[in-house]
């Protein structure tokens, strides 16, 4: 009771000092806004792209790479090319060691709409196996993918996105229907939920790391090589191709093709690196490489942080706005200093008059406390407006991913209220040391 | 006037002396990289393309249903399909001149190899990226012929998206030449791409012309082009067209739909903008570096303002706590203009402290930036202005509180507080 009684009492004390220097109570609570904003601000952008795209599986996600071209295009890590060649994908996808698994390129075909008098429009997709979306726990509105069965005969099928659907069906469940791209008709099998995952962990090495609108379209993988759907993703080659098209593309050492594994348990994936190693041998064996077996199997948190996905500029934004955040928080500290030891007369009277030094402290947290609360509320309208404003500053593929969540709200009061604190600790401490008999005695 | 005496005040004020100490050497060091950061972005988006950028824009296009390359007689289509686009957008009443090109500087999409002066040299002499088209696309792009020939119509190869022959001849950049031929002899002289025996003739030298690549990697190499006189033929076409001056809006809009004209199954790169203006490509290339200046300008706007106010809060602190010391020295003979002087000196010795901290801590956190994110080291000018700056930001703050010090009347001296 008397604990509430006094927590009252010492709001109130605070209320009354917070009014009587107006000046320096609205500098803190600046500081204090403008500081947590900034930092807020760039900590919502870093958050969103150094965030885990499948956090509940990434672990068990493995992307191989295996050394096709050998020590002389390596660089100074002996890191092998980050993608595959159309041999050695398609020699991973028939030993199919892996739970689940899918070799992959990206493809960017042309769909040309039913109605006349529509343009034909450019849609991006990537060229799967069905194994693709349980893997990735892809979200279907309607239908699903498709089977083992149709990757073994190239069938016409397609998986669409909600988007598209949405466009070219106005959202009707569209499975069976069927849709032109490049020329050849396809068959809808399944309608995706939103699903566009950022990054875009499942191909990184042949899609930009961000992108703001998720992908059309998804084709078996083998009936984009039948059909010669071009390649629409990075490829890199580290000798002149010998022989012209896409079947050349096929047929050369060139690496285009990206491939993910999904190995449950350390045993599998032990075995899976063991299968490598075994295949790379094979290889060496029969003279395609000259080389000892270098390969590489990391899983997705491994490739992400090795890719460095977060932007540098990210990165340097949010170290410099923590940096901006120290200041306010320095500058904190001497202004409420100024304004506690300013008022050391009447902490001599109420000492004098038996308040203990604990009941000081409190006194003067609980003003640092509001200071915090004030700056805090100030801080959250400024990282509101921050957060919205992000576009004027980062590329627009990044900005869409910076999102004003209540972890953030709560995140931003939270340090606003915290660093506030730290600051009064300090001037708190120096309060409370104030010697009551030489206050009366020089007043 | 003595320093001692204010140092001997300020020994009094420890706390409040460090505070603001810190406090300006954590915005000086700041401040000085966030500006440094600034100043190399802008430095960047200043760097000249060497083409001229006004009235030109850019056709990404695809054709839907173009013949597959791999079928007999389908070079011959695919080639037909072109000439006739770049017929139709010659034919435009706004248009100057069209070409066909693989890229565009700053698009951010290139062909990069190596080049040597001798075929069977291990290691390449330089690495440049290309930029393939017909006759036209020197005039095109605006670009100045310093020696040698362009391209003629004879020159023009076609071939499919997936050719790999090379060219006999080449024009290339004037950096190119003289890294390769420091005489200034370029021209006539053979070089070799892509590991390949074949001899290649240097016909011309241009003055400038930046790679199409804007990464860091890119930069290392940045005006190291090659033109092909090599006309792609293949499913997608790029066009670089060039407006009569003053009519790029009436171009844009003309061209798609002259396209469109030709054959309505194409798709554009972008269906919203089906031409981009080089302004257009010229703000994506830039567009975070242009973000990252304003974040930092806003910081230090920030920073700046923090610590001034920060300033203008002690300061007072100070001058209300010691109005009886400024009425005794008023009393004794010290004029206003003595006590604004004591606070303007107290505090440019803690600036000035502050900023020999912040001049170390400024240096340490380059050097962090330099490790961590590659960036560059930083000239020791910023410093030197990132220095003047605060100690003028610290007079400037002080002025108010230390106008309002040098009021106090010596009567005060006589009261007891």
């Amino acid at each position: 009771m008397l604990g509430y009684y006094m927590l009252g009492y010492y709001i109130d004390l605070a209320w009354r000092s917070l009014r009587r220097s107006p000046g320096l109570t609205v500098l803190m609570v600046l500081a204090i806004g403008f500081g947590v904003a900034a930092s807020m601000t760039t900590y919502s952008v870093f958050r969103a792209v150094s965030g885990d795209p499948i956090p509940w599986k990434s672990s068990q996600l493995f992307v191989p790479q295996i050394d096709a071209w050998g020590p002389s295009s390596r660089d100074s890590n002996g890191e092998p090319p980050d993608a595959l060649t159309y041999t050695d994908a398609m020699a991973l996808v028939h030993a199919h060691r892996a739970k689940l698994q899918s070799a992959m390129y990206r493809i960017s075909p042309s769909l040309v709409p039913g109605q006349a008098g529509q343009h034909p429009i450019n849609v991006s997709g990537h060229a799967v196996y069905g194994e693709f979306f349980p893997m990735l726990d892809v979200p279907f509105l309607y239908g699903s993918g498709w089977s083992a069965d149709d990757d073994a005969h190239q069938a016409p099928v397609v998986v669409i996105s909600g988007e598209l659907n949405q466009k070219l069906f106005d959202g009707a469940n569209s499975v069976g229907r069927s849709l032109s791209m490049d020329g050849k008709d396809y068959r809808v099998v399944g309608v995706m939920d939103s699903w566009n995952p950022q990054p875009r962990f499942y191909d990184l090495a042949s899609s930009a790391n961000f992108n703001a609108i998720g992908e059309s379209v998804f084709i078996p993988f083998e009936r984009g090589i039948a059909a010669g759907i071009y390649n629409s993703g990075n490829t890199n080659c580290h000798e002149p191709r010998t022989g012209p098209g896409f079947i050349g593309l096929q047929q050369s050492s060139c690496v285009w093709i990206s491939y993910m594994a999904l190995l449950d348990s350390s045993a599998a994936v032990s075995q899976y690196r063991q299968y490598l190693d075994g295949y790379a041998r094979e290889q060496q064996r029969a003279g395609r490489f000259h080389w000892a077996p270098n390969n590489l199997l990391r899983d997705v948190p491994a490739v992400l942080d090795h890719q460095g996905v977060v932007p540098s500029d990210t990165r340097i934004s949010l170290l410099v706005a923590l940096g901006l955040l120290v200041v306010c928080l320095v500058n904190t500290v001497g202004l409420m200093l100024a304004k506690f030891l300013r008022r050391s007369g009447e902490i001599g009277v109420r000492r004098a008059l038996g308040a203990p030094r604990r009941a000081l402290y409190a006194q003067f947290l609980m003003e640092a406390g509001m200071i915090g609360a004030a700056g805090g509320a100030l801080g959250l309208l400024l990282t509101g407006v921050g957060v919205m404003s992000v576009g004027w500053v980062f590329r627009p593929e990044i900005a869409a991913l910076a999102r004003l969540d209540w972890s953030l709200l709560g995140i931003t009061m939270v340090l606003a209220v915290g660093v506030t604190l730290l600051a009064g600790v300090y001037p708190t401490f120096r309060a409370a040391r104030v010697q009551p008999a030489w206050q009366l005695k020089s007043n | 006037m003595s320093i001692s005496p204010i140092l001997r005040a300020l020994r009094r004020h420890k706390a409040g002396v460090v505070l603001i100490g810190l406090q300006i050497a954590l915005t000086l060091a700041i401040v000085c990289n966030a500006v440094f950061i600034i100043g190399e972005r802008i430095e960047r988006m200043n760097r000249p393309t060497g083409i001229v950028e006004r009235d030109l824009f850019l056709i990404q296009q695809a054709w839907v249903n173009a013949p597959n390359e791999e079928l007999e007689g389908s070079a011959q289509k695919l080639g037909a399909m072109q000439q006739e686009d770049l017929a139709a957008l010659r034919q435009l009443p706004d248009v100057e001149s069209v070409a066909p090109t693989t890229s565009m500087p700053l698009l951010d999409s290139s062909w990069n190899e190596g080049i040597r002066l001798d075929p069977d040299q291990p290691q390449q002499t330089a690495r440049v990226s290309f930029y393939l088209g017909d006759e036209q696309l020197l005039p095109t792009l605006g670009l100045r012929l310093l020696a040698g020939r362009a391209f003629s119509h004879a020159d023009i190869l076609h071939q499919g998206l997936r050719d790999i022959r090379q060219p006999p001849v080449v024009i290339v950049t004037k950096a190119l030449a003289d890294l390769l031929f420091p005489h200034g002899d370029a021209v006539g002289k053979v070089v070799y791409l892509a590991g390949t025996p074949k001899p290649i003739t240097i016909i011309g030298v241009v003055e400038q012309l930046q790679v199409p690549g804007i990464n860091r990697w890119t930069e290392t190499f940045a005006y190291n082009s090659v033109l092909l006189p090599i006309q792609r033929e293949g499913f997608f076409a790029f066009y670089a067209v060039r407006a009569k001056p003053g009519r790029l809006q009436a171009a844009m809009r003309a061209a798609p739909a002259a396209l469109y004209q030709v054959n309505p199954l194409r798709v554009f790169a972008d269906i919203r903008t089906p031409s981009q203006s080089f302004a257009a490509i010229r703000a994506r290339a830039y567009r975070d570096d242009i973000g990252m200046a304003i974040l930092m300008g806003v910081v230090c706007v920030i920073l700046l303002g923090v610590t001034a106010a920060g300033i203008v809060g002690l300061t007072s602190f100070w001058v209300g706590q010691r109005q009886h010391q400024i009425g005794i020295r008023r009393a004794v003979g010290a004029r206003r203009v003595d006590i604004l002087r004591y606070f303007q000196t107290e505090n440019l010795l803690i600036a000035g402290g502050g900023a020999i901290v912040g001049t170390v801590l400024a240096l340490a956190l380059n050097l962090l930036l330099i490790q961590r994110f590659e960036m560059a080291r930083m000239p020791m000018s910023y410093l030197w202005l990132g220095v003047a700056a605060v100690l003028l930001l610290g007079q400037a703050a002080v002025f108010v509180p230390a106008r309002r010090a040098s009021m106090v009347p010596p009567i005060v001296a006589t009261r007891s507080v």
